[in-house]
Order: C-alpha cells, then sequence, then structure tokens
C-alpha cells in the first residue's frame, strides 16, 4: 500500500523566544485522515507546534508544507491556510458578545462567502448533532464549560476545515463533562477528520490516534502507533513520563 | 543547544525575503506619508489668501515680541493645571466610592453625588467658570475669597472631578464579581474589599482614560481667559488687538502642544503596558 500524500509536513522546525528554545528540530507528517496525538509534560512544546501549524506563531528555522505548499514561506498570507484549518483552545476562547448561532457563523459569512441562510442552516444542523440544538440563541457564558467547548469544536468545524487542531481542549473541563467532548472527537475521528490534537488524556490516546507523539524539551522523542508508543515505549524518558501520569 | 544550532539555506532565504518585505513596508509607509502631508502642505501653501495668513499669523518679529509676555502667560496655565490635578483626583475618587457605597447612612450622599455628576457635567464648562468667577464674589459672603484665580480652578475642579468620577466608578464597575466573592469570602468588610482589592485594580486600568481626561484639563485652563484673566491665551490676545497680528495665538497653540505630547506619549505607553501585562497569561 503506498501511504497518500501528507496534508501536513514538518521538516526540522525551530522556535525560540529568546533564549529559551521551545521547538528543535520538530519533524512530523500528517496524512489525510490521520489522529495524531501529542503527548508530554506541560511546557513541552505541544502547543507552540500546534500553534505554528496554524501560523499563529512563526517559526525560527525549518519548514512546514500545507498541502504540499511551503506555508512557512514569509510571502504567504497566513488568512488563506487558515481558512482551510480549524483550531479549537483550552479556554475555548468563544466571543462573550456573540450567541452560539452567531458564533458558529461569523467564519463562514464573513472569511467563506456563505450567504446568512447557508451559514445558519450548517451551524444549526452541526449544533443539534451535538446537542446543543436547544442552546442556539444563547449566549456562551450561560453555558456549562462542556457545552462551551463543543461549542467552540462546532465553530471550528462550521468553516468544513481540512485539518483540525485541537489544544487540550478538555484541560479546563470537569471530570464527567471531559466524555461529553471527547465523545464528538472521537466521532469526528471515525467520520475520517484529520486532526491533530494535545492531550492529558492517554486513554483517549490509545483510542483514537493513529500516531502519538512523545514531547519533551521542544523536541519529539519518540513518534509511532499508539500501541507501541503507549504500551511498549522504546525510550527511557518516555516510559518515565507514562509511569507518572498513567494510574496503576 | 542552542549555542549548536546554526539557521538552515532555507532559513536564511526567509530573513531576506522577510528584510524585503519590511523595506517595502517602509517605502509604502514613506510615500504615502509624504503624499499626504506634501499634499496638505501644498494646498494651503497655494491657497489664494496664503500670503496674507502668513503674515498675520506666521510672523517671527510678533512671535519673538509676544514670547516673554507669553511665557508668564503660560506659567499661570501650568499652575492651575498643577494645583487642580491633585484635587479633582481625590475629589473624583471620593465621588465614585460616596456612588459606590451600599451602607444606609449614605444613601443622601449618595443621591447628592449622582446628582452632581449628572448637573455638572451637562454644563460647558465655560459657564462654570463665568458662574463661580462672577456669581460667589456677587454673594458678598465673609472670609470668602474674591480671587479670579481662585474661582476659576474651582470651576475646573468642580467640572473635571465631575467626568474623572465616571472614570473611576467604569474602572471599579469592571472588576470581576469573582474579586469581590473572594474578597468576602475572606470575611473583608465593604471598605476593605475596596480599598484593598477593587480600588487598587481598577484604578491601574482606568490610568490611560484618566491621562486623556489630564491633557484635556491642561488645555482647558484657556477657558480662564474668558474671565479676564492673564493666562497664555488672554496675554496673546491682549498682544493682538495692540499690533493687529495673530502669531501670538499660533505661538499659545505651539506652547500647549508641547506641554500636552509628553502626558499623549505617556498615556500611549501605559496602554500598551497594560496589554502587555494583561496578555502575559493568554499564551
Amino acid at each position: 500500500m503506498t501511504a497518500p500524500r501528507p496534508l501536513v509536513e514538518v521538516r526540522n522546525v525551530r522556535k525560540s523566544y529568546g533564549d529559551r528554545v521551545v521547538l528543535d528540530d520538530v519533524s512530523l507528517a500528517v496524512r489525510p485522515g490521520d489522529v495524531v496525538c501529542l503527548i508530554g509534560s506541560s511546557g513541552s512544546g505541544k502547543s507552540t507546534l500546534l500553534r505554528c501549524l496554524d501560523l499563529l506563531e512563526p517559526v525560527d528555522d525549518g519548514v512546514i508544507e500545507f498541502e504540499g505548499r511551503e506555508v512557512s514561506d514569509p510571502t504567504i498570507d497566513p488568512r488563506e491556510v487558515r481558512r482551510d484549518i480549524g483550531m479549537v483552545f483550552q479556554a475555548y476562547n468563544l466571543f462573550p458578545h456573540r450567541t452560539v448561532l452567531a458564533n458558529c457563523t461569523l467564519a463562514p459569512r464573513k472569511v467563506h462567502g456563505l450567504s446568512r441562510r447557508e451559514a445558519r442552516d450548517r451551524a444549526t444542523a452541526l449544533l443539534g448533532r451535538f446537542g446543543l440544538g436547544e442552546h442556539v440563541r444563547s449566549h456562551p457564558d450561560r453555558l456549562s464549560g462542556g457545552q462551551q467547548q463543543r461549542v467552540a469544536l462546532v465553530r471550528a468545524l462550521c468553516t468544513e476545515p481540512k485539518l483540525l487542531l485541537l489544544d487540550e481542549i478538555t484541560a479546563a473541563l470537569d471530570p464527567e463533562l471531559v466524555g461529553e467532548v471527547l465523545g464528538i472527537v472521537r466521532d469526528l475521528a471515525a467520520a475520517g477528520t484529520t486532526m491533530v490534537l494535545a492531550t492529558h488524556e492517554m486513554s483517549f490516546a490509545r483510542e483514537v490516534a493513529s500516531h502519538v507523539c512523545f514531547l519533551d524539551g521542544g523536541r519529539i522523542v519518540e513518534a509511532g502507533p499508539p500501541q507501541q508508543v503507549l504500551g511498549d515505549p522504546l525510550e527511557p524518558r518516555t516510559r518515565e513520563f507514562l509511569r507518572r501520569v498513567l494510574p496503576g | 543547544m542552542s549555542a549548536s544550532w546554526t539557521p538552515s539555506l532555507r532559513e536564511l532565504e526567509r530573513r531576506k525575503v522577510r528584510r524585503a518585505l519590511t523595506r517595502r513596508r517602509v517605502l509604502v509607509a514613506s510615500v504615502a506619508t509624504v503624499v499626504v502631508i506634501g499634499g496638505l502642505a501644498v494646498a494651503v501653501v497655494l491657497s489664494p489668501g496664503w500670503a496674507r495668513v502668513r503674515d498675520s499669523f506666521f510672523d517671527g518679529y510678533h512671535a519673538r515680541e509676544a514670547f516673554p509676555a507669553i511665557v508668564d502667560g503660560f506659567w499661570l496655565n501650568v499652575r492651575m493645571f498643577l494645583i487642580a490635578e491633585p484635587v479633582i483626583l481625590v475629589v473624583a475618587l471620593a465621588l465614585a466610592l460616596v456612588r459606590q457605597a451600599r451602607s444606609p447612612w449614605l444613601v443622601p450622599l449618595r443621591g447628592l453625588a449622582v446628582v452632581y455628576t449628572d448637573v455638572v457635567r451637562g454644563i460647558p464648562t465655560i459657564l462654570l467658570v463665568f458662574l463661580l468667577v462672577f456669581g460667589v464674589p456677587g454673594l458678598e459672603l465673609q472670609g470668602l475669597t474674591n480671587s479670579i484665580f481662585f474661582w476659576a480652578t474651582v470651576a475646573l475642579v468642580v467640572s473635571y472631578s465631575a467626568y474623572v468620577a465616571e472614570v473611576f466608578r467604569a474602572g471599579i464597575e469592571s472588576v470581576h464579581p469573582s474579586q469581590l466573592a473572594s474578597a468576602e469570602a475572606l470575611a473583608l468588610s465593604r471598605g476593605q474589599t475596596m480599598r484593598y482589592v477593587v480600588v487598587p485594580q481598577a484604578l491601574r486600568r482606568v490610568i490611560p482614560p484618566l491621562l486623556n481626561d489630564f491633557v484635556s484639563l491642561q488645555k482647558d485652563t484657556a477657558l480662564v481667559a474668558s474671565v479676564s484673566l492673564f493666562d497664555a491665551l488672554y496675554t496673546a490676545r491682549d498682544y493682538a488687538a495692540y499690533n493687529f497680528n495673530y502669531t501670538p495665538y499660533v505661538v499659545v497653540a505651539c506652547f500647549f502642544v508641547v506641554i500636552t505630547l509628553p502626558l499623549a506619549r505617556l498615556t500611549d505607553w501605559l496602554a500598551r503596558w497594560v496589554v502587555r501585562r494583561e496578555r502575559a497569561g493568554v499564551l
């Protein structure tokens, strides 16, 4: 079987803030339909890598390609790239002054040129599918954390992105609300959505990931299928990390 | 780790492109600036009446002649500003706190504070100057000064404390309710909550709008020219009336610009500082 062309290819990316190197020679390929889970302790560079993929942070060295085009090129308009990428943040980052529906229709209407009706139909369908139908007219602050994060997911999905970046989207949620958000991600993975997600949920990573990357000190220490990285890691540092985060 | 890193060829190439892009932006900005500013200058200089305007507003001889008197007059503006500013801060903060107070004893004061801000903000500052400078001495009350400087300063304090009180109030109300809750949970009284938790946060937030009001106050000290106080503007008017030349007005304008510029820059700098501080935790 020949592997399909990667949707995203990261080669030797480096990123530093002053003297602090947060990404050091990171390489990664994401093929269509892949679900790549980034694991590692806080400060290991997971979030920075996601932000670099969405061009929210310029890289200091290395190359990022999206659909075979180098997007780390300074002449590229980052907005053009972000049109095809959805991102969800740990703190939801919904717009508090707009209703749930208005949050979800903003980018489809203003960036993707959908009519008001098309955008509304698409958003209400997705909101309904994820159990948010009754909250369409509410403002985000009236919803629970789990509901808000689901709205954030829908907002990202409304632009029909080719790639979804999820940055520790369950880290700010109560344990009993984590399930409802992960359930959606599970459905998306089953439907073949290409995703890169940073997560602390190891059992979830084992279940949905097609690849797991363990980051430590800004480097990808170990990468591979979840059974191998999470079940039988080669690197001592990966083993040590898993011992600390896995119960038993 | 960082010592061993040398930028790749691709990165060096990218840096070259970035520098080229920066150069282009600088070029566009420069051209746009020259075109806009130059265009305006040309429009003024080529206007049919420019020669007469130049003689009556931009005359070097009259500027030099009027300069010493204007410096004296301007010193009065500066003094008035320096006296009024701290008083305004105190009065305004007191007004804002009274409006926020929940003690039943302070209800009449609260009502007064509301009426005060509503009424005073509705009256043009120049009218307040007239009312206080001519009105209060007219009462012929024992022990009150009739000094125009004093009552003009009071008028500015009255007017601006109403505005600044609203700025403070907006700052106090912008402090998140969770802060009040955690202060209450520590069993702090309402006064203590205000003193140690709310007001310090509010003050930090209102510094930029406050400085904005003070820039405005600096200029409004010129309103006292209307009650024949020899400030910079009245001095200039005096000179202009005797010599049929308006250059002193331009000189006065330059004085006010020069003194407000540092405050304006400070305002910008503080606003950026607040943004940097508040965003530091987001990333």
